[in-house]
C-alpha cells in the first residue's frame, strides 16, 4: 500500500493536540503505571519498563498556546526555546550540554494544552536531570539579547513549518475560521507579527503565573519504580515551594450556525487537496448547542470505521472504487482539553475535479447517516483499535507521553488504563448517533487547497 | 518542538542507513544476539525478549533502486507499495483486510541500496503473520487495478514532492554528485520513467530481487530459536535461492564545488550541502563519525548548531551526518535560512568546515563527543523494531555477531590525532557542493 504521508498529515495534524487515540488491551490496565502527589502538588508518574537500563524523564507543565493572553500567540513556544539558555547555576547551555555528555537526548515540544520537557538517559544519570529540570522550573534568566536571537531562530521556524508551506498556511486560516472565540484558533507558533512583539516581560509573566509544582507533572518510564523515584523526587522536586495555583480559564466556544469555506489558490500547490472539518466534543467538553463529550468513544470507532486505514468505508470507495482521490479517509482525536474536531479529508486524482471530489465525499457522509455503519466493521475495528495497546507498550516513551498527556489535558489516570475496556463497551447504536450528533445539519469548515491551473 | 521534522527524517535515514550499533552489558541487562540456521538454510539474528506479546521482525535484500534498469527509475519503489496488494488468493481489499483484522504491521520500502520489509504481529496471531509475509514475498499478484491506483498514488506523491523545497534540493543534489550513475536517478522515479514501468518489470524485480542469497533477518520478541528456525523455512525457503548479481559500479561523488540554485517563490531557501565522504567499511570510518559528531550532529551542542543557530540565530535546523553509500561515501548537511540571510549562512558554514580542516578538534570536544557517543548506545536498543533493524544493519555491514561488544571500544580508540589529521584530508570547503531552493539574495548558480 502507498502510504501518502504528506496528505493525510494534512488531517492529522489538523489538531495540534489531536494525539493519536490512546490504544489498550481489554483485559489489564494498560501501563500500569504507580502515581503519587509531592507536597507541593506536583503529580509523579512513573511507568516501570526493564528491557535497558534506560529511563525518560518528562517534565508536562499544564499550560501551552491557549493559555497565552489576548496579543501573545507564540509566548508559549518561544519560552520553551529559552529554557534551554539558563539559569545561575547551570549558565548558557550547561543542562544540554551536561545532558551530551553522558549520551543523552533531549527535547521539548509546546503544544495547545501543554508544553513538555525531557531527556533520555542511563538510569544512574536521572537525579542529575532532576536536579537541573528542578532548577529551571523558578530560576530561568531571561536575558534580552538572547531573547533576541532565538526569535529569529523561531521565525525561521515559523518560515520552514509555515511560511514555506501552503497547506500549513491554510491550514492556520482553517483554525481560526473553525473556533469564533476558543483559543485553539491561532496557531502554537504563533502570528509573524506577534512573535516579532514579544519580549522578555511577556516571557517571564507567562514562566512565572504557570511553570510552578502544582501545575507540573513529573513522569518518569524506564527501568525505575517508584519506591526507586520518590526519594529523589522529594529532594529535587519536593523542594520547591508550593504556590498558588492559577486556574486554566478559557474563553468558551459559542453556538455556531453557518458553515464557512476556505480557499487557498497557490501557484506552488501541485497536488489539490480538500477537507471538511465539524466541531466536536473531545473527553472534557461537550460543543455549545451541540455533541456532548458523552459520544467521544463512539467517536473514536466511527473515525476507524469510516476513515481509518486501507479497507475503510471512504478509502474503498472514493480511492479503490471510484478511483476519484489518491488519498481520503477521516480523523478524530479526543484528548484536547477545549473542543475537538472531526474530519474528512481527500486529495484528488489527476484530472478529478474539486467539487467531483467534494460531491462524491457528501454522498459518502448523506449514507452515513442514512443507513449507519455496519455491525460487523464495528467489532473489527473495536478489536484492531484495543490490539494496539500491547504495542503502546513496546516503546519505552509512549506510555509516558499518552499518561503526561492525558493528565494535562483534564484526564485521569484511569481514563487511560480504562479505555480499552471503554472502547470494548460501544455499541453499532453509539457509533450511529454519534455520527449524528457531529454530522447531521451542524456547521462546518472546508477547506480547498489549490494550484492556480487546477479547474 | 526543538528540532525540525525533516532533522528527525534524516535522522532516521542516516540510521536507516547502518552506522553504528552497539548494546549494553551492563549489570543486569544484556542483549543477547543469537544465530538461528533453519533446517533449509536460512540464517536470521534473534533477540528473544518476553516483555510484551509482539514478535517484531525486520528483513533486507541487498538491492534497491539503484538497480532500477534505465528509464525504470521507481521500479523498486512502485514494488515495495505493491507487495502487500494482494496476494496468493487474496485481492488488494482482501490482503490489507486480512493485515488489519489481525492487527499486524507488514511493511516494505526501497533504498538506494536495500530493499527493506517489516512484520510486527502479536504472539496470538503469529501464524498467520508469517502466512502473509510469504504470500506477499513470494506470490504477490500485481494485479492490474490496484497496479493503476498505486501508479496514480506515486504521480501524486512526485507532484507533492515537486512542492517541497527540501525534496526539490535532495534530488538536484543526487544530480549534482552522480551524473552518470544509478545514485544520481531519484529513489521515487519520474513522472515519465513510473509511466513506463509495465506489470512485468514488477514481477521480474519480485523475481530477480527477493531471494535467499541477498536476504538478511533480524527478529526481535516473543520467540525463540526452536521456533524462529521452523517459520523461517515455511516463510522464505519458497523464495529463489539466487538473486541477480548487482552491476552498480564504485564511483567517487562528483564534489566540484558548484553551487546550483533552484529558484522556488518562499520566504525561506532550503540549502542542502555535500562533499565526498568515506563508506561505512573505510577503516576512518569511526573517526569520521567523531569528527562529525563535534561538526554538526552532536544535536543541541555540535560546531554548526552553535555558531549557525545559538550564536547567530541564521536558522531553525542545521546539520551534517555521514551517509555512507555501498559505493559511494558522502559528508552531506541540511539548513535553512531567510532568503536574505543565505549568503552569510553559507559563509559561516564554510568558515565552519575551514577551521576544522585547519586547526581541528579540542581534546575537550573529543572526549566530550566520545562520552556522547559511548554514552548514548543503550538508547537505541528501547524497543523491539529498533533493536531487530540494528540486527539487520549489523549483518547488511558484515560487523560480526560480536560487535555489539566492540563498537564502544572502537569509538574509544578514536585519538585527537586521527580526528584532526582526517579533518585536514578530508573536508574540502572549496569542493563543497550546495543546492539552494528559494529566492536567496546575493547567491546565484555557479556555470
Amino acid at each position: 500500500m502507498m502510504r501518502l504521508f504528506a496528505i493525510s498529515l494534512f488531517a492529522l495534524t489538523a489538531f495540534a493536540t489531536a494525539l493519536l487515540p490512546m490504544r489498550a488491551e481489554a483485559n489489564h490496565g494498560v501501563f500500569n503505571p504507580q502515581t503519587l502527589t509531592l507536597a507541593n502538588g506536583m503529580q509523579v508518574v512513573v511507568v516501570t519498563n526493564h528491557r535497558m537500563p534506560v529511563v525518560t524523564h518528562m517534565v508536562w507543565y499544564k499550560t501551552g498556546a491557549a493559555d497565552e493572553p489576548p496579543g501573545k500567540t507564540g509566548v508559549a513556544h518561544l519560552l520553551e526555546h529559552l529554557m534551554f539558555k539558563g539559569t545561575k547555576k547551570f549558565p548558557s547551555g550547561a543542562f544540554s550540554k551536561s545532558v551530551a555528555r553522558v549520551g543523552g537526548s533531549e527535547n521539548a515540544f509546546t503544544s495547545l494544552d501543554y508544553t513538555a520537557y525531557f531527556q533520555t538517559v542511563a538510569v544512574q544519570n536521572l537525579e542529575n536531570m532532576m536536579v537541573m529540570e528542578a532548577d529551571r522550573m523558578r530560576n530561568l534568566v531571561l536575558d534580552a539579547k538572547e531573547v533576541d536571537t532565538e526569535r529569529l531562530v523561531v521565525l525561521e521556524e515559523r518560515r520552514m513549518r509555515t511560511d514555506n508551506d501552503p497547506g500549513s498556511i491554510l491550514q492556520e486560516h482553517v483554525n481560526a475560521a473553525l473556533f469564533l472565540n476558543y483559543p485553539y484558533r491561532g496557531p502554537v507558533i504563533g502570528w509573524e507579527n506577534e512573535i516579532r512583539a514579544l519580549g522578555v516581560d511577556d516571557l517571564r509573566a507567562f514562566y512565572q503565573k504557570w511553570y510552578s509544582p502544582g501545575n507540573a507533572i513529573l513522569v518518569v518510564a524506564g527501568d525505575i519504580t517508584m519506591a526507586e523515584l520518590k526519594p529523589m523526587a522529594q529532594r529535587t522536586y519536593g523542594q520547591i515551594p508550593a504556590t498558588p495555583l492559577v486556574a486554566r480559564n478559557r474563553p468558551a466556544e459559542p453556538p455556531q450556525f453557518a458553515s464557512r469555506r476556505v480557499t487557498l489558490k497557490d501557484a506552488r500547490v501541485r497536488q489539490p487537496s480538500w477537507s471538511r472539518i465539524y466541531l466536536a466534543p473531545s473527553r472534557h467538553t461537550s460543543i455549545a448547542g451541540g455533541p456532548e463529550s458523552l459520544h467521544s468513544y463512539a467517536l473514536e470507532v466511527l473515525s476507524g470505521v469510516i476513515g481509518g486505514g486501507a479497507t475503510s468505508q471512504i478509502y474503498r470507495s472514493l480511492v479503490v472504487e471510484k478511483k476519484l482521490a489518491v488519498s481520503a479517509g477521516a480523523g478524530y482525536g479526543s484528548g484536547s482539553l477545549g473542543p475537538s474536531r472531526f474530519s474528512f479529508y481527500a486529495s484528488p486524482a489527476a484530472t478529478v475535479s474539486m467539487q467531483r471530489l467534494e460531491q462524491a465525499m457528501e454522498e459518502e457522509v448523506t449514507k452515513l447517516l442514512e443507513k449507519g455503519v455496519r455491525a460487523e466493521d464495528v467489532e473489527r475495528v473495536k478489536k484492531s483499535m484495543i490490539a494496539e495497546a500491547i504495542y503502546a507498550r513496546d516503546s519505552l516513551s509512549t506510555g509516558a507521553r499518552v499518561l503526561a498527556s492525558a493528565l494535562a489535558s483534564g484526564s485521569t489516570i484511569d481514563d487511560v488504563e480504562q479505555w480499552p475496556h471503554r472502547i470494548a463497551a460501544v455499541t453499532l447504536a453509539q457509533v450511529n448517533a454519534a455520527a449524528r450528533a457531529v454530522l447531521k445539519d451542524r456547521p462546518s469548515v472546508t477547506a480547498v487547497l489549490e494550484g492556480e491551473a487546477t479547474k | 518542538m526543538k528540532l525540525k521534522m525533516l532533522l528527525a527524517l534524516l535522522i532516521a535515514v542516516f540510521l536507516a542507513a547502518p552506522v553504528t550499533v552497539q548494546a549494553g552489558h551492563e549489570a543486569g541487562h544484556t542483549v543477547n544476539v543469537v544465530r538461528v540456521v533453519s533446517p533449509g538454510g536460512i540464517t536470521a539474528w534473534l533477540v528473544s525478549d518476553h516483555i510484551n506479546p509482539i514478535i517484531n521482525m525486520r528483513f533486507a535484500f541487498k538491492g534497491g533502486s539503484a538497480t532500477d534498469p534505465d528509464g525504470k527509475a521507481g521500479l523498486a519503489k512502485m514494488v515495495s507499495g505493491l507487495l502487500d496488494e494482494g496476494a496468493g488468493d487474496m485481492d488488494s481489499q482482501s490482503f490489507q483486510r486480512a493485515l488489519e483484522d489481525l492487527s499486524v504491521g507488514l511493511g516494505f520500502s526501497a533504498g538506494r541500496d536495500i530493499f527493506r520489509g517489516s512484520l510486527k504481529t502479536l504472539s496470538e496471531n503469529k501464524d498467520q503473520a508469517f502466512e502473509l509475509l510469504r504470500l506477499a514475498l513470494t506470490k504477490p499478484r500485481f494485479d492490474d487495478v490496484p497496479v493503476k491506483r498505486v501508479r496514480g498514488q506515486i504521480f501524486a506523491e512526485l507532484r507533492s514532492e515537486s512542492e517541497n523545497p527540501n525534496g526539490v534540493a535532495g534530488r538536484a543534489m543526487s544530480r549534482e554528485l552522480f551524473p552518470n550513475h544509478p545514485y544520481g536517478r531519484p529513489v521515487d522515479g519520474t513522472k515519465e520513467t513510473i509511466k513506463a514501468i509495465t506489470v512485468d518489470d514488477l514481477r521480474a524485480f519480485a523475481r530477480q530481487r527477493l531471494a535467499r542469497d541477498n536476504l538478511v533477518i533480524g527478529v526481535v520478541g516473543d520467540i525463540g530459536a526452536d521456533e524462529l528456525a521452523r517459520r523461517l523455512d515455511e516463510t522464505f525457503l519458497s523464495l529463489p535461492a539466487t538473486s541477480l548479481p548487482i552491476s552498480v559500479k564504485d564511483i567517487q561523488p562528483n564534489s566540484t564545488g558548484r553551487t546550483k540554485v533552484i529558484e522556488m517563490a518562499i520566504p525561506q531557501s532550503a540549502i542542502v550541502f555535500a562533499q565526498r565522504g568515506l563508506k561505512r567499511d573505510d577503516p576512518d570510518f569511526y573517526t569520521a563519525f567523531v569528527l562529525n559528531h563535534i561538526l554538526g550532529s552532536g544535536g543541541f551542542t555540535s560546531r554548526l548548531y552553535e555558531e549557525i543557530r545559538e550564536k547567530r540565530g541564521l536558522a531553525y535546523s542545521i546539520g551534517s551526518y555521514l551517509y555512507p553509500l555501498r559505493h559511494a561515501g558522502l559528508i552531506q548537511g541540511y539548513g535553512g535560512t531567510a532568503n536574505k540571510r543565505v549568503r552569510e549562512t553559507l559563509d559561516v558554514l564554510k568558515q565552519q568546515w575551514r577551521d576544522m580542516a585547519e586547526t581541528g578538534a579540542s581534546a575537550e570536544e573529543l572526549a566530550d563527543a566520545k562520552t556522547y557517543l559511548v554514552g548514548s548506545y543503550p538508547l537505541r536498543f528501547t524497543s523491539t523494531g529498533g533493536i531487530a533493524s540494528i540486527l539487520v544493519s549489523m549483518q547488511l555491514e558484515k560487523l560480526g555477531i560480536d560487535f555489539l561488544d566492540r563498537r564502544n571500544k572502537l569509538i574509544e580508540a578514536v585519538s585527537l590525532e586521527d580526528v584532526n589529521k582526517l579533518a585536514k584530508k578530508l573536508l574540502d570547503a572549496d569542493n563543497m557542493v550546495v543546492v539552494v531552493v528559494g529566492s536567496p539574495e546575493g547567491v546565484t548558480s555557479t556555470p
